[in-house]
């Protein structure tokens, strides 16, 4: 007889009704949404890495699938100390702290936020302003084609909101902080951040996902953002999870007109991750820059997939995308940028560079683009390469020990990304933190 | 009995991609000497500069180079750049991302560690720079540039002088330091390298042509020819050799050889 396994989808089932149970104040029409996403999920399930299913078709996502995962642990302890120690930060930087995917208010801060910006947790903000959510909160990412998406908004329950009013200018980049304690174990976590982003409004966030934690816990983030006319939003992903850990992000944005929306996603951590980003630009004029630094080593897995979606004329995409690969690691880059009928004056550069250190490294490079109309202006390219051997002599005949030239060029090839970083304050904190693995794991190649 | 050479090659032979290209140089400097390495085009005079130096495309197959009284070819190239030893490119190469004066920094106190003295800090080694700067005439903008990114053949050659006065080599190898530089140029590098001439030093220069040897005056002229040093005289040969061409020198070397079967 062969074994019967039972389906994938009935732990999430049972931690789904045991949530659902709790959350009977939630209004009716959440609850709906988060019944049919459960359904949804039940229904796709975990995607699988098979020809035929292109999304999925360079990442295998059964190590999630099989994972046994805890939905109801209760959070650790976690000191300011031990954030200031793991992620970039001001003191003045408004933040919402996620400890094991509890919100934690002691050690969050809304002091500094102009006047009418909102910066709240999604729980709350469901209990007191629902209405303010409702044509927004599982619209913008798409739930019904992509399981891990399904699954967060079935387990919708907290999360970060922040509302910019029309005009509003926020000097200080929004922090969203979620970090997984030491002693969290196999936990599974299903953030979600909303961002509704006023007429004219300005403002940057960082969403940073970290953790010193050994143990093989699950993210399953979704961000939605809204970028009203002529909107100015930076967004920056920090994907730093813990060495056995499994990601999955979702970043969806609608654009409209002349709003211009910059990403920049720096990814070094997890064991494997996968880290989806999405762009509608829906009215003309509204343009996106999206810059991505990773590094992977040992046996890490990660993927960066992007799609741009240009739906009206005078549109703007750039995508750059660097990878820096060591160990027997393996990295994918897929971008796909459509041009509709119509979005004439579409202009789109894609580019994806990648860096192996090691012969056992691989990538999967592969950027696409869909033309349906005329009149657009649209380039993309994909490289891979091993250090450039001329410029390692040329740093060693003036006396720098091969490990240091070998550091200083891996720096330069990630500077391009770090160094365009609309939050400046990143940028060195950043330098800083991604030094550190560079050289331990350069020391251990040999001459 | 003359003191110990600075540098000592002996039987040298190289090759890269399996072709061989040096086929037993001998060559001896003492400090206090800047020789000149002349010959026509694919003779092996950048070959001979890039060995010494430890370029690894090149293989040596035979031969031996002392530097200092120690095996040089068992040296890294980082380790023979911190014992004083100097390449000046033919082709600085274009590092994109790497600032030229945190690169300069790091080599400097990479040689400074080295010799047991301590780093420069950061105000010390600008005034430094400042100073070595003047002397090559370079803009103080390409201190903030990438290094050699972007740069003009002539600032590119400029930047290889200026990096050799911030580390004042023992043995400084200039491999046609002169081409693409117009006159103008070709006077502020060369005053710059005058400038670095001492007892206890020595300059080994690569050139096809005669014309930087009027503003860097050598005491030895050496004319390589099909990997091999077929003539060696004072500065007077490569008057000759500017007068008469390079056709003469290799006719009489190959009737003065069997024929090759």
């Amino acid at each position: 007889m062969p074994t019967v396994t039972a389906p994938p989808t009935s732990p999430y089932q049972s931690a789904y009704d045991s949530l659902a149970s709790q959350s009977a104040q939630q209004p009716a029409w959440l609850r709906d949404l988060r019944r049919n996403a459960m359904q949804r999920f039940a229904h796709l399930g975990f995607p699988t890495a098979r020809r035929g299913n292109e999304p999925w078709k360079y990442t295998s996502v059964a190590p999630i699938a099989q994972a046994a995962l805890a939905h109801d642990a209760a959070a650790g302890a976690a000191t300011l100390a031990h954030l200031k120690r793991l992620a970039p930060w001001r003191d003045a930087w408004p933040r919402l702290v996620f400890v094991d995917g509890r919100y934690n208010a002691r050690l969050s801060s809304c002091d500094s936020l102009p006047r009418g910006v909102r910066l709240h947790t999604l729980a709350h903000a469901l209990a007191t302003d629902p209405a303010a959510l409702e044509p927004h909160l599982g619209h913008i990412a798409s739930w019904t084609d992509d399981a891990f998406v399904a699954l967060n908004t079935a387990f919708l329950a907290d999360g970060a909101v922040l509302i910019i009013p029309p005009g509003a200018v926020l000097e200080e980049p929004v922090h969203i902080l979620h970090v997984v304690t030491d002693g969290a174990g196999a936990i599974a976590a299903h953030p979600r951040t909303l961002v509704l982003a006023g007429d004219r409004s300005r403002a940057a966030i960082i969403e940073t996902f970290v953790s010193a934690s050994g143990a093989a816990y699950f993210t399953n983030a979704v961000t939605e953002i809204v970028a009203a006319p002529s909107a100015q939003i930076a967004h920056a992903k920090l994907m730093l999870e813990g060495a056995a850990s499994y990601h999955v992000g979702g970043t969806c944005v609608r654009q409209a007109q002349d709003s211009a929306f910059t990403s920049a996603s720096i990814s070094s951590g997890a064991a494997l991750a996968r880290n989806n980003l999405a762009i509608l630009l829906a009215s003309p004029g509204a343009s996106c820059n999206l810059s991505g630094l990773s590094l992977t080593a040992g046996s890490q897995h990660l993927d960066n997939t992007l799609s741009v979606d240009h739906a009206a004329p005078h549109t703007t995409s750039r995508q750059i995308y660097k990878g820096i690969l060591d160990g027997q690691s393996r990295a994918v880059f897929v971008g796909r940028v459509l041009v509709r009928q119509g979005a004439t004056k579409a202009d789109a550069v894609q580019r994806s560079k990648n860096l192996l250190l090691s012969r056992g490294a691989e990538i999967d490079a592969k950027p696409s683009l869909e033309i349906l109309t005329d009149d657009v202006r649209c380039s993309h390219g994909a490289t891979a390469g091993e250090l450039d051997q001329s410029a390692l002599f040329y740093l060693m005949s003036r006396g720098l020990p091969r490990d240091a030239a070998r550091s200083l060029l891996v720096q330069a090839f990630a500077s391009e990304i770090i160094q365009s970083l609309a939050i400046a304050p990143l940028r060195t904190w950043l330098d800083r933190r991604l030094a550190l693995p560079l050289a331990a794991s350069h020391a251990e190649v040999p001459a | 009995m003359s003191p110990s050479p600075l540098l000592q090659v002996a039987g040298l032979r190289a090759s890269i991609a399996g072709k061989e290209i040096l086929k037993g140089v001998d060559l001896t400097v003492h400090t206090g000497e800047v020789h000149a390495i002349m010959g026509p085009n694919g003779s092996g005079k950048s070959t001979l500069a890039n060995v010494i130096a430890g370029h690894p495309a090149y293989a040596v197959t035979g031969g031996s180079v002392r530097y200092r009284g120690k095996d040089l070819l068992a040296m890294t190239p980082d380790l023979r750049a911190r014992e004083g030893l100097f390449l000046a490119f033919q082709y600085p190469v274009e590092v994109p991302g790497v600032r030229n004066s945190q690169f300069l920094r790091s080599a400097l106190n990479a040689g400074r560690l080295h010799r047991g003295l301590p780093e420069l800090e950061l105000k010390e080694f600008n005034k430094l720079l400042k100073e070595k700067m003047a002397l090559v005439e370079m803009n103080p903008s390409f201190t903030t540039r990438s290094v050699n990114e972007g740069f003009s053949g002539g600032e590119k050659k400029r930047n290889e002088i200026l990096q050799m006065a911030l580390l004042e080599p023992t043995l400084a190898l200039l491999d046609e330091t002169d081409s693409g530089l117009d006159i103008d140029a070709l006077r502020t590098v060369s005053a710059g390298v005058n400038a670095l001439r001492r007892a206890d030093n020595a300059i080994v220069i690569v050139t096809h042509y005669q014309r930087l040897l009027d503003y860097i005056v050598p005491d030895f002229v050496h004319v390589l020819v099909d990997g091999r040093l077929v003539r060696s005289g004072g500065r007077e040969l490569a008057l000759e050799l500017e007068r008469e061409g390079y056709e003469r020198i290799r006719q009489a070397v190959e009737s003065a050889q069997p024929a090759k079967s």
